[in-house]
């Protein structure tokens, strides 16, 4: 394709920088220089009252307190990495519940008549443009051992002789919320996507003799794999850095990578092993995006 | 059905040609069948439920979140008596004030310039805080105004990260609003002698103003309820509302978050349906 405008006027590249400029500079200051300075944090030695000794000294000999020590501690000892595993697989559970429930929702959404979409789209946005924490608050109340469901269920449960059960700080009660938080982040690309999808390719499947179920298996949801890869990276990543939710709703067993990080943030203070955790995150979801592309990719043939 | 229904009201002559063509577009209405609606529904109320026992206790008449007593104004009373609660709230508006003009301002910029000009390394350190667990966000953050600006940790130090990850919600907005237009309208503009700024002041702005007041109204709430950055980057120096409401339900669960959870709600839904007025694709543009 042949670039069939006029040349660029004079002082373009000019007028390219001063709107370019601002923003890439507090971005280069504010996401590319913090992302440097804790990829580097990762590779000293813990400061003696926490933290870590200033990492840009005048001093070249600093360089020589570099180290793999953190690296080699978490890979030392199995628990850490058990953690990362357990939050791949909370990760996981989180993304295929939200999907099971997305689903019919954006499937709702998109066959409903033009004028009601965008009203039922904004119902999905507004429980999830309210504060997180405000909807795990409100978990507390409904999974705690005074609320009408854990009475109701502890008292069937009773009745056939069954011990009581906490709903509370549970890995129940995690996953529930970890649901709860991310479902219209499943549910909007899914509904873009279906929205999107031709309905004269269902009417052609229904003349080839498919049925209600083979045009969902066969047409639909193929059709939809976009949404669906989109939707599952919108989910899966920001779960792995969950801290919040398993900290106020989870059992002492419960940690995920994000509490691991924060604790050494802002509890034990041994920032180089807190970095060395968040550069292995970064890796994780690095790699979790790159084996989404590739598999989207053998999935292209339907976008 | 409708199908159904078109061949037996043409067999009773009673059909009119739009029906017959409508039907013949959307042959297979059983698509939304008795099952979907169910499981649509179920999700609604998933959504709903919680939010709707939160704003119900915050009017409940008992200390306790089990069941309902009558009604009181007790909680909210309590809330506007607590100075602590107060000066939390005036933190997140000034804040959230500061943060989301600069941010507006300089996601604007990054996304005409993804648009226009396809800087690629704007377009990546612009997505890069949208895509990345929060919590990376924060703790390097933590790091560069510790260790590197040597900054006490404070209002400072959280509007700078607000407008971090605020940058790239307004420039996605701003970006997908130009690329829906002509570029032949610039050249126009262009064409007639108009310089860049000219261009940018009477073609540009008008055209992507609803775009820029969605995207900033968007990082207004965006900065008014976060949480995991703010963790990070507030240290002991200042107290924002979610910070709040964090510690309080870590203490315990008292009647008093609900009431301040409601009117935090009231807030964002409200600019939320702002935001949606001005660019109605911000809700599916946002991730």
């Amino acid at each position: 394709m042949t670039d069939m405008r006029a040349p660029p006027a004079p002082g373009t590249r000019l007028t390219k920088w001063l709107v370019s400029g601002p923003p890439l500079l507090f971005l280069l200051l504010l996401v590319a220089a913090p992302g440097v300075i804790t990829m580097l944090a990762s590779f000293r030695y813990p400061g003696e009252f926490g933290g870590l000794a200033p990492l840009v000294a005048a001093d070249p000999q600093t360089l020589q307190g570099m180290t793999l020590e953190t690296y080699q501690f978490f890979f030392s000892d199995f628990i850490y990495t058990e953690v990362f595993i357990k939050s791949l697989f909370m990760a996981l559970a989180t993304t295929l519940i939200c999907l099971v429930m997305a689903y019919p929702l954006a499937m709702l959404i998109a066959h409903s008549p033009k004028k009601n979409r965008n009203l039922m789209v904004l119902l999905v946005v507004l429980p999830f443009t309210s504060n997180f924490l405000i909807g795990i608050y409100a978990w507390m109340i409904i999974l705690g051992p005074q609320s009408a469901l854990s009475q109701m269920l502890n008292g069937v449960l009773g009745a056939f002789g069954f011990a009581p059960v906490h709903l509370l700080f549970s890995p129940f009660a995690v996953l529930v919320a970890l649901v709860y938080v991310h479902l219209p982040f499943m549910t909007l690309p899914l509904y873009t996507n279906l929205e999107k999808q031709e309905p004269a390719l269902l009417d052609a499947a229904q003349d080839l003799g498919a049925n209600a179920w083979q045009r969902f298996w066969r047409v639909t949801f193929p059709l939809s794999q976009p949404g669906i890869f989109a939707g599952s990276a919108l989910v899966f990543i920001p779960v792995l850095g969950m801290f919040a939710i398993p900290e106020l709703l989870g059992g002492t067993g419960d940690m995920l990578v994000g509490n691991l990080i924060k604790d050494q943030f802002l509890g034990t203070r041994d920032w180089p092993f807190g970095s060395t955790l968040s550069i292995l995150l970064t890796v994780t979801v690095l790699l979790i995006v790159w084996l989404a592309a590739k598999l989207a990719e053998r999935g292209g043939r339907y976008a | 059905m409708l199908k159904q229904i078109a061949i037996r009201l043409g067999r009773q002559k009673t059909t009119t040609k739009s029906l017959v063509m409508r039907s013949a577009g959307h042959r297979l209405t059983e698509r939304r069948g008795p099952w979907a609606w169910a499981a649509g529904l179920a999700a609604y109320a998933f959504l709903y439920l919680p939010l709707t026992i939160v704003v119900a206790y915050s009017f409940n008449d008992s200390r306790l979140n089990a069941e309902w007593v009558g009604f009181t104004w007790h909680w909210y009373r309590l809330l506007f008596g607590d100075q602590d609660m107060l000066v939390a709230a005036g933190n997140s508006l000034f804040i959230a004030l500061i943060a989301s003009l600069a941010a507006t301002v300089l996601g604007t910029m990054a996304g005409i310039a993804m648009q226009r000009y396809k800087v690629r390394v704007l377009t990546f350190m612009v997505l890069a805080p949208v895509a990345m667990p929060e919590i990376l966000i924060g703790v390097s953050l933590l790091l560069f105004f510790i260790q590197v600006l040597n900054l006490t940790l404070g209002v400072l130090s959280v509007v700078l990260a607000h407008i971090t990850f605020s940058i790239g919600f307004v420039a996605v907005i701003v970006q997908a609003r130009l690329a829906a237009m002509d570029e032949s309208l610039f050249e126009a503009a262009r064409d007639l002698g108009a310089s860049p700024w000219q261009t940018f002041r009477h073609v540009t702005f008008p055209l992507i103003r609803p775009a820029v007041i969605a995207g900033g109204l968007m990082a207004f709430t965006l900065s008014i309820d976060d949480f995991v950055i703010t963790f990070f980057t507030a240290g002991v120096g200042v107290q924002t509302l979610p910070l709040r409401i964090y510690s309080m339900i870590k203490i315990a669960v008292t009647p008093e978050v609900n009431a301040v959870s409601t009117l935090l709600m009231m807030l964002t839904l409200t600019l939320t349906v702002l935001a949606s007025r001005f660019a109605p694709d911000v809700l599916r543009g946002k991730t």
